[in-house]
């Protein structure tokens, strides 16, 4: 079972996805920002990171150049999920090391039809 | 509604599009036919029975049948297929077709144009290998509404996220207001024709991979035959013809057989096309 972790500030935004990401069996971690999210690979590096953007105390792109850096932080894909939806944004991410980039609002066929493309299903 | 008006609706649809629309599909005329109804100022499904019934209007029909025949489509869908492509057919061509430097692709069927925009942009990206090669890409629908809007191509936040990798995204398209537009430079690569499937193929002319993917699904039996048939026609003796997932040419037609390591492409049906294609 792969394990997933779920970086969002919103509760909710955090249950529709994991409620997604079990029913394609998914082990499912959550953080409800970047700091948090960070500690939490350090102890356990996921398969897979589900990021937001726009969160309080570090945010989604912070989070990302911090954990590439990180020892064994080079691993884990990271799929930002965000309503930033411009070319500079999405630039950035990948820039900074983002493998897929979700625009939100998304749907149980986004995640599948991302998460498939980048090997996980 | 009543056995004469969904048989009425289902032999029209049937004859001018070879879709058959079974019984247990009666609930999709309701959702795709009241906006058809409001669009020529008719009340409900009744009103536009009765006005298929007492005058033979070409747009009313038309609206009909395009309304029903079904536009989902996403990039790189099934993604297998394109990647098929990319290792096995295109590398075979770029061998077997030195002498002329032409590659000819139909997208039959292409609806919102997202199957020929990938191939498209599959080309662009193997263009170090294309240089001096031309590559036509012929796509067609039965709808001139979806065509239009292939040839446009705009697309929603939604319709890019389904299957386009986000590297991709980034380098094809632009954003246009909350939609994305792919570029002209991939628009221009692809050649739009509204055409009926279940009319003559042969002036389409030859081509090296014909793309049918989830058409033949709505047919029935003979129509499927008879495509199938006339698709062979015009498939070079060394050509590919890709169907979508849950299709096949088993049982249904002895003009093309599966190759043998790629499952949805099929090859004709005789020693000497199997025998260019083996080992591939």
């Amino acid at each position: 079972m792969k394990f997933c972790l779920i970086v969002d500030d919103s509760r909710v935004v955090r249950k529709v996805a994991r409620r997604i990401l079990e029913d394609l069996n998914f082990e499912i971690a959550e953080a409800a920002d970047g700091k948090l999210a960070l500690e939490a690979c350090l102890v356990r590096m996921p398969d897979v990171v589900l990021l937001d953007w726009n969160m309080p105390v570090m945010n989604g792109l912070e989070f990302l150049i911090e954990l590439r850096q990180a020892p064994g932080g080079e691993v884990p894909i990271v799929v930002f999920c965000t309503t930033e939806n411009d070319i500079a944004h999405i630039q950035a991410a990948i820039g900074a090391g983002a493998n897929e980039y979700i625009m939100k609002p998304f749907d149980s066929d986004i995640i599948h039809a991302k998460f498939a493309q980048v090997g996980l299903l | 509604m009543n056995i004469d008006d969904f048989n009425l609706l289902s032999k029209l649809i049937k004859d001018r599009s070879g879709l058959t629309l079974t019984k247990d599909k009666a609930y999709l005329l309701e959702s795709r036919l009241l906006p058809v109804a409001r669009k020529w100022n008719l009340k409900s499904l009744d009103e536009l029975v009765m006005r298929l019934r007492t005058r033979s209007e070409a747009g009313l029909v038309r609206d009909v049948v395009e309304a029903m025949t079904t536009n989902e489509s996403f990039f790189f869908r099934d993604i297998k297929p394109f990647d098929q492509f990319k290792q096995v057919v295109l590398p075979f061509l770029l061998q077997a077709r030195g002498a002329n430097r032409t590659i000819k692709v139909w997208s039959a069927a292409c609806s919102s144009g997202q199957e020929p925009y990938t191939l498209g942009m599959m080309l662009k990206e193997e263009r170090q290998k294309l240089i001096g090669w031309n590559v036509d890409i012929l796509a067609t629908d039965l709808s001139t509404e979806i065509l239009a809007k292939a040839q446009a191509g705009l697309y929603s936040q939604f319709e890019v996220q389904r299957g386009l990798p986000i590297q991709l995204l980034v380098k094809y398209f632009k954003q246009a207001g909350d939609r994305w537009q792919i570029d002209s430079a991939i628009r221009e690569m692809v050649r739009y024709r509204p055409f009926n499937l279940l009319d003559e193929l042969s002036g389409l002319g030859q081509f090296d991979v014909i793309f049918c993917r989830n058409v033949l699904i709505y047919f029935d039996q003979p129509t499927k035959q008879m495509v199938l048939e006339r698709m062979a026609k015009q498939l070079a003796p060394d050509g590919f013809l890709y169907l979508g997932g849950a299709e096949t040419v088993v049982g249904i037609t002895d003009k093309f057989q599966p190759m043998a390591n790629h499952r949805g492409i099929y090859h004709h049906a005789n020693p000497a096309a199997a025998a260019r294609v083996a080992g591939l």
